[in-house]
């Protein structure tokens, strides 16, 4: 217990004071300005919008491919199972490089979807792409070990008291696996607007169009503004902590009704 | 309901589960389905739920064809051997499941919902658990709420598999007492599967031996204990004594040895000697050649139990007997055996 504490000290909340007593060199009004301010407010939006929009866009694709990974035997599936790792794995810049290839104007899919007028790579949808590429697994792995566990008989003791398919998924199946796909949601959310790597190469960085808030951090850095980087920061800071623990009250509201064996 | 299962084959792959398989079930029998696992009783109950379907044969409920219709049409109650509760319901939603989930024509108000789940835990004598979580639960409790939620449908039969095989022994032959009088008190006809010999013989009116897809016996408890048709079955329920033996025209060797004991009139070849230990005993040698030695006697309470060996062409079998406590027995001594009943059947080829 006094371990935990320590290391977790350590390991995290140091760094994130340090965090905060820089902000303080900053008065109130400098402060209100630095985040008011259009710029810091767009990227803020950015990140934390697109985020969001990423997240849920796993959450229902990631549901979808752990149940295919789970229930169904195909050729290849191993391989399947393995590719979903493969964002975890990558480093961020390499997949920020191959996404932008992929959908420049030039690019596999790029080129196609040039034609049908929608432009991804170098605005704010590559970067939602770039998000969603690297959210995939937190979902399809945090749900994977909990729908393995749900015995399919349970799903034949609803048909055989009358549930249609539907019900049986929305009554059933879903609320089973409510608190882990919680839980992958908030990871990959979280790890959506933390996300510089990948971003970066395909976003295009056009202030308030496709600026990242975790870039216009380094902007800053860059220009030895250090007090506006950290006030960027601890909003940020404050806003995913919030985020994070609204899910996670969520998560534990849905896990009372699924208490531990 | 009476359920009528004709000429059912189911294949997994190359394995026959049920090899050409006719039952009768009458209207308010409650009947088990016993066998070894792979005997094939797990998929003819599954089959008459509709959670499995046959590769050919018919299903017919009340003279009905079932097969062409959901599991969730053949209003059936299906009990799972490791219970398959909604874990994220409480118990007494897990009970209304089956009535929430009805079309809206016919669904029950709120509060007969209510009144409908309050009576089924009281059936089950668990209405105080009704806000409990599965998980909150002993397995006896579970295996009873999965009952109740079972029976909430009003189904017209009641199928369990292996309803108390997780159980322990002491909760097992409670349930077993209860399933039987709640039977009684419901009268809907039920089929349960079980390995468990005991468990056919003391819970069911009626009990259908399996094995390898096939039926071997259909019979009442009394009946397929006394009368065993098959060999498999004189093996397979209470203990028997089993020896080879050759059968010349009715007439019974045990290698050379001439027997003297009858088998069915015109019958030959390689067959099997089938005894109660308890139909056997000692008796004088020369009675009519069934002889053996005495290798080991153990005493223990009011009985002595004796393995003898018996030797034929096919080798030598040991059996096991018990003999009366004032029948001394030595080591080494030959003895006579006789069967006070017996049955032959002939190797199945």
């Amino acid at each position: 217990m006094g371990l935990t504490l320590t290391w977790l000290a350590i390991i995290v909340l140091l760094p994130l004071a340090g965090l905060f007593l820089k902000s303080f060199e900053l008065s109130f009004a400098q402060f209100v300005d630095i985040v008011t301010s259009r710029r810091t407010l767009n990227a803020l939006k950015i990140s934390f919008g697109l985020a969001f929009l990423a997240a849920l866009v796993n959450l229902v694709m990631g549901g979808i491919i752990v149940w295919a990974l789970v229930r169904y035997r195909f050729p290849g599936r191993r391989i399947f199972d393995a590719i979903v790792d493969v964002p975890f794995a990558l480093p961020t810049a390499v997949a920020g490089i191959a996404l932008t290839t992929l959908f420049a104007q030039n690019g596999w899919l790029g080129a196609p979807l040039a034609e049908l007028g929608i432009k991804v790579s170098f605005t704010p949808l590559g970067i939602f792409v770039a998000m969603v590429f690297i959210g995939i697994p937190f979902v399809v792995r945090t749900v994977q070990p909990v729908l393995i566990d749900l015995d399919p008989e349970i799903e034949e003791a609803a048909a055989s008291l009358g549930a249609n398919r539907w019900q049986t998924v929305s009554r059933v199946i879903l609320p089973s696996l409510l608190p882990a796909l919680l839980t992958g949601f908030a990871l990959a959310f979280a790890r959506a607007v933390g996300e510089y790597g990948s971003v970066i190469f395909i976003a295009g960085n056009l202030p308030n169009v496709s600026e990242i808030a975790p870039l216009l951090i380094v902007i800053r850095l860059s220009e030895f503004r250090y007090a506006d980087a950290t006030a960027i920061a601890v909003v940020m800071l404050v806003v995913a902590f919030l985020v994070i623990f609204l899910v996670n009250r969520m998560q534990r509201w849905a896990q009372l009704r699924v208490p531990a064996h | 309901m009476s359920i009528e299962v004709r000429n059912i084959v189911k294949k997994f792959g190359d394995f026959a589960a049920l090899d050409h398989v006719d039952l009768t079930v009458p209207h308010g029998e409650l009947m088990a389905l016993l066998g070894p696992s792979g005997s094939g009783k797990t998929t003819l109950l599954r089959i008459i739920a509709g959670l499995d379907w046959p590769d050919s044969g018919e299903v017919a409920f009340d003279g009905e064809n079932a097969l062409s219709r959901a599991p969730g049409e053949r209003s059936v109650g299906f009990v799972f051997q490791h219970y398959a509760l909604f874990r994220h319901m409480t118990v007494f939603e897990n009970v209304a499941f089956g009535l929430r989930v009805q079309p809206r024509s016919v669904r029950k108000d709120e509060a007969a919902i209510r009144a409908r789940v309050k009576e089924l835990l009281d059936l089950v004598q668990l209405d105080w658990l009704s806000s409990r979580y599965p998980s909150q639960l002993s397995g006896g409790q579970r295996q009873r709420i999965a009952l109740a939620r079972a029976l909430a449908i009003e189904p017209r039969v009641l199928l369990l598999d292996e309803p108390f095989g997780a159980l322990d022994a002491k909760v097992r032959k409670e349930l077993r007492t209860w399933l039987r009088s709640l039977h009684e008190e419901i009268n809907v006809t039920s089929i349960f599967v079980t390995h468990d010999q005991e468990e056919a013989l003391e819970v069911a009116n009626s009990v259908v031996v399996m094995d390898k897809g096939h039926i071997e016996q259909i019979g009442t408890p009394s009946d397929v204990y006394d009368n065993p048709q098959t060999a498999f079955v004189h093996g397979f329920i209470g203990e028997s004594i089993v020896l080879p033996v050759e059968v010349d025209d009715g007439r019974v060797r045990l290698g050379d040895t001439p027997l003297n004991i009858a088998a069915e009139r015109g019958s030959s070849g390689p067959s099997k000697l089938f005894v109660r230990r308890h139909d056997m005993q000692i008796s004088p040698c020369g009675w009519g050649g069934l002889e053996g030695t005495v290798r080991r006697v153990r005493t223990f309470g009011p009985i002595q139990r004796a393995d003898i060996v018996v030797s034929g062409n096919r080798g030598e079998t040991i059996i096991e007997i018990d003999v009366p406590r004032d029948r001394e027995l030595r080591d080494g001594e030959v003895v006579g055996l006789q069967p006070r009943r017996y049955r032959i059947f002939a190797d199945r080829i």
